[in-house]
């Protein structure tokens, strides 16, 4: 086995390690942290997709995130409430059924978003996909129906058959699980033939066109499927608080899920699991010490961009950034 | 009508400052093709100087100078430390870095200044109001706005096309070995042109901070408004950010303003909420709508 | 007289007042290295791109195997088999030289969108490429990093690319730019092969090169071709001799 895949996996197994312990040692609090970075890791592997293989960079990947949110939010308040959604149909508290519609409509505003965006390139895309994150941002505060500024909370975690959502460990699991589903799914999209275009589209578009392979579908695939990850990563994310805000879409949440997976490093397949863990580390750790602790975040993240542009995992690996 | 007007001149007042933001950003990005995020923190930076040596000094003036030289100060210490790193580094880097400048710069100002919102108390010259032709009455101090905006619009068109510097810096757009070649000092160059966006984002900064309040986080809607300017615009061209400005900020406020009213026959009691949705996302539509006719922008020349 | 399998008719293209290609006709016929040859910034690389749908002509048309082709973009024209070999090599530097073989291979296949199936397991892109490779004088070489190919080995690369498109034309822009000697000798020989798999059109400034392989040349000057012929009668021409083989004597 490689290197790299080895490193993947240990990652993830430290991962699920740490919350192992965290449990057999009672301190729920630190499982509740693990399902968090498992959460936003999943976000990071889906931006990862798009900018890590693809060389997307988007800066609003949070209206993917929020999307997934929202969805859940307002399927489990409309469920609560017995109101019906648009055409009759009824909310649920099931994550079966949550999940692919949360996955769905973010997929169909990453075709939209993607298809305007992906005729720009370079800065442009930038501004473009930061500018359309917040829009929906924008739509979010301003619509009062659901939430508006304040955000929309439900009462009770959505539920899983068999499963006992609300306990700390079950519901990391299940996020756990999902993080290592999107792992299995990217290495297989990054191995297989699409894989191999949308690379190649990142590396030298000329050539790619010159051998028959129009990069914009391509782009637009893989900025699809990025944004459906994201989705559910925001489903789970709007679970794991029973509350989703415009907060969950602002472009501060974009330049986050960027930076698990710079923290990490690009194109790396565990990278955004151990971004996530820097950050949230960081997080719980400086935190208590300093009100301003996304302030050391940044110079941290500043050395990182100037000194190690490879992250964690290339530190680690000894190795470049990939491409 | 009257209300009409009045709302013609906020969006004109509105879309001044968006120039005078999106100038900075573009001429940035034209000349060393760097995206700077940070560009916020720099209008909060003004915002702040000003704020703090009027309420040391009592004087509202010196507090204008103060942002300007603030910012233009700031700007070149964070291009000669960190920025001039990013010239050669990919648009992914420039972003992460700038991003990190923020998180810094908005932290730091928190530190020293607190959470809590400062306001600005204008100086009796530039209160009140005045009547105009039309039985419109407009704040004196929006209309200064407006002048200001466009003699800086002037200015920028006289630097960069009258100037040795404008010369200098449309010949770094064009080939930056060429002006090296010509023993003109491109890191100096560099420099001054992100001193220059700096100081004029600060002194936005300043004059948008009077009208409304001075606080942490200021600077980051204006910044993705002036991003949404400059797409529409085109990079690079100071002349599409001056067009874009002006019509994002008309859009803007006209469509905040009259969305509602317009939409109160068709859906009665629900038109208030819709139209305010609908107006908040206005001008993200005017930029799809750009994107979808002319990808580069209205005057943008490369795509 | 065989149908040509390329053929330009009257193509124009200008920028602002500077006419890059002024009224070009040319064909490339079946089995033939036709070279294109002229000074700098006559326009050749303008011209290849103009084949190829990378810049669109003012007017004039190019049809190829029999059809119209101008309304198709650049990987459309790939996919029907025209085949193309950049000035400065263009390759997938992070890719493996089987990797870079593959991608075209799949281009020329069309089936893109597969997501499951491991690439390098899928014998119907790796076999293909495998025989490119064979083919262009890379074999033993597929797991390096195109990155760390020499400038020849690049070179050799582009070429079982092109050949993985199932080319029906070659354009091949300066292939011997940048080799040495014996570099230049072995792709002179490579070439020579290729012919007889589709016909070459050849913009090539190494003389040599050019007499030794080409069965027509075209001479472009200023945007417009001042003569065609067999290398004797090009040789032969004083249009020619004054205008471009001049410089050299």
């Amino acid at each position: 086995m490689r290197r790299e895949a080895i490193l993947d996996i240990a990652i993830f197994a430290l991962l699920v390690l740490f919350a192992l312990v965290a449990f057999a040692t009672g301190q729920n609090f630190a499982v509740t942290i693990a399902t968090k970075i498992a959460i936003l890791a999943l976000a990071g592997v889906g931006l990862n997709l798009a900018l890590g293989y693809g060389g997307l960079v988007s800066f609003g990947h949070a209206a993917f995130f929020g999307i997934g949110g929202y969805v859940t939010a307002i399927l489990a308040s409309h469920a609560a409430n017995y109101e019906p959604l648009a055409f009759g149909l009824p909310g649920t508290t099931q994550m079966l059924v949550i999940w692919p519609v949360a996955m769905i409509v973010a997929g169909i505003a990453g075709l939209v978003i993607g298809a305007l965006s992906l005729g720009t390139s370079g800065v442009y895309f930038i501004m473009v996909t930061l500018a359309f994150a917040q829009m929906l941002y924008y739509l979010a505060v301003s619509w009062p129906a659901y939430g508006g500024e304040d955000g929309l909370s439900f009462y009770v975690r959505n539920s899983f058959p068999g499963v006992n959502t609300l306990a700390p460990v079950p519901f990391f699991a299940i996020c756990a699980s999902l993080l290592a589903l999107a792992l299995l799914v990217s290495a297989c999209l990054t191995r297989s033939r699409f894989g191999l275009a949308l690379q190649a589209t990142r590396q030298n578009p000329m050539r790619t066109t010159a051998t028959g392979i129009r990069p914009f579908p391509v782009r637009l695939v893989a900025f699809v499927i990025s944004a459906m990850i994201c989705g559910l990563a925001g489903s789970l994310y709007a679970d794991l608080n029973r509350f989703v805000s415009p907060a969950s879409m602002s472009w501060h949440m974009s330049g986050e899920i960027m930076v698990f997976v710079i923290l990490g490093g690009v194109g790396r397949l565990a990278g955004p699991i151990a971004g996530a863990a820097v950050f949230i580390a960081l997080e719980q750790l400086l935190g208590p010490v300093s009100d301003y602790w996304l302030g050391l975040v940044g110079v941290l993240l500043l050395l990182i961009v100037l000194f190690a542009p490879g992250g964690i995992t290339g530190l680690i690996l000894r190795e470049k950034r990939h491409g | 009508m009257t209300l009409l007007i009045e709302q013609a001149l906020n969006g004109l007042q509105y879309g001044m400052m968006l120039f005078v933001m999106a100038a900075g950003l573009t001429l940035i990005f034209g000349v060393m093709g760097l995206i700077n995020l940070a560009h916020g923190s720099l209008y909060m930076v003004g915002a702040f100087a000003c704020a703090a040596v009027a309420a040391a000094t009592g004087s509202y003036w010196l507090g204008l100078v103060a942002s300007l030289i603030a910012a233009a100060f700031v700007g070149a210490l964070v291009e000669r430390l960190v920025i001039r790193r990013l010239y050669t580094r990919d648009h992914l880097d420039q972003v992460l870095a700038t991003f990190a400048l923020i998180l810094i710069f908005s932290e730091g100002t928190r530190w020293l200044f607190g959470s809590f919102p400062l306001y600005l108390s204008l100086p009796p010259a530039l209160a009140g109001a005045v009547s105009l032709p039309g039985g419109v009455t407009y704040p004196v101090f929006r209309l200064v706005i407006i002048a200001v905006g466009a003699l800086i619009a002037l200015g920028l068109w006289l630097l960069i096309g009258r100037t040795r510097l404008g010369i200098r810096i449309r010949a770094g757009e064009a080939d930056r070995e060429m002006i090296s070649a010509l023993g003109v000092d491109i890191g100096a160059l560099y420099t001054a042109v992100f001193a220059l966006g700096a100081a004029l984002a600060g002194m936005a900064g300043a004059l948008v901070g009077t009208l409304q309040s001075v606080q942490v986080g200021m600077g980051e809607p204006v910044l993705i408004l002036a991003f949404v300017t400059v797409v529409i615009g085109g990079i690079g061209s100071i002349k599409g950010a001056f067009i874009g400005a002006l019509l994002v900020g008309i859009t803007d406020t006209l469509g905040k303003a009259l969305l509602p009213v317009l939409l109160q026959p068709v859906l009665g009691a629900g038109a208030g909420p819709v139209g305010a949705a609908l107006a908040s996302v206005l001008i993200y539509l005017l930029m799809a709508v750009v994107l979808i006719w002319r990808p580069q922008g209205l005057y943008g020349a490369r795509a | 007289m065989a149908e040509p399998i390329l053929e330009l008719t009257d193509l124009r293209k200008s920028f602002g007042a500077l006419k890059a290609t002024d009224g070009v006709s040319l064909t490339l016929l079946p089995g033939e290295i036709h070279a294109l040859i002229g000074p700098n910034g006559a326009g050749k690389s303008t011209l290849i791109k103009q084949i190829v749908g990378e810049i669109r002509p003012d007017s004039g048309t190019v049809r190829f195997m029999g059809q119209g082709i101008d309304a198709l973009d650049v990987a459309a024209r790939a996919r029907l088999g025209l085949a193309r070999s950049f000035q400065v090599s263009q390759v997938i530097p992070d890719f493996t030289v089987l990797q870079n073989v593959m991608l075209a291979v799949m281009g020329a296949q069309g089936r893109v969108f597969r997501f499951l199936r491991p690439a390098l397991r899928d014998p119907g892109l790796t076999e293909p490429a495998a025989q490119h490779l064979e083919a262009a004088g890379l074999a033993g070489r597929e797991g390096v990093k195109a990155a760390a190919l020499s400038h020849g080995e690049r070179r050799k690369l582009e070429i079982a690319m092109a050949l993985a498109l199932q080319p029906r034309a070659f354009l091949l822009d300066e292939p011997m730019a940048g080799m040495g000697l014996e570099g230049a000798q072995q792709l002179t020989t490579l070439l020579s092969d290729l012919r007889a798999k589709a016909p070459i059109l050849l913009v090539e400034h190494d003389m040599d090169a050019v007499f030794a392989l080409a069965d027509r040349i075209s001479v472009l000057v200023y945007g417009r071709l001042i003569a065609t012929g067999t290398v004797a009668e090009i040789r032969a021409n004083p249009e020619v001799q004054r205008s471009y083989l001049g410089e050299e004597a």
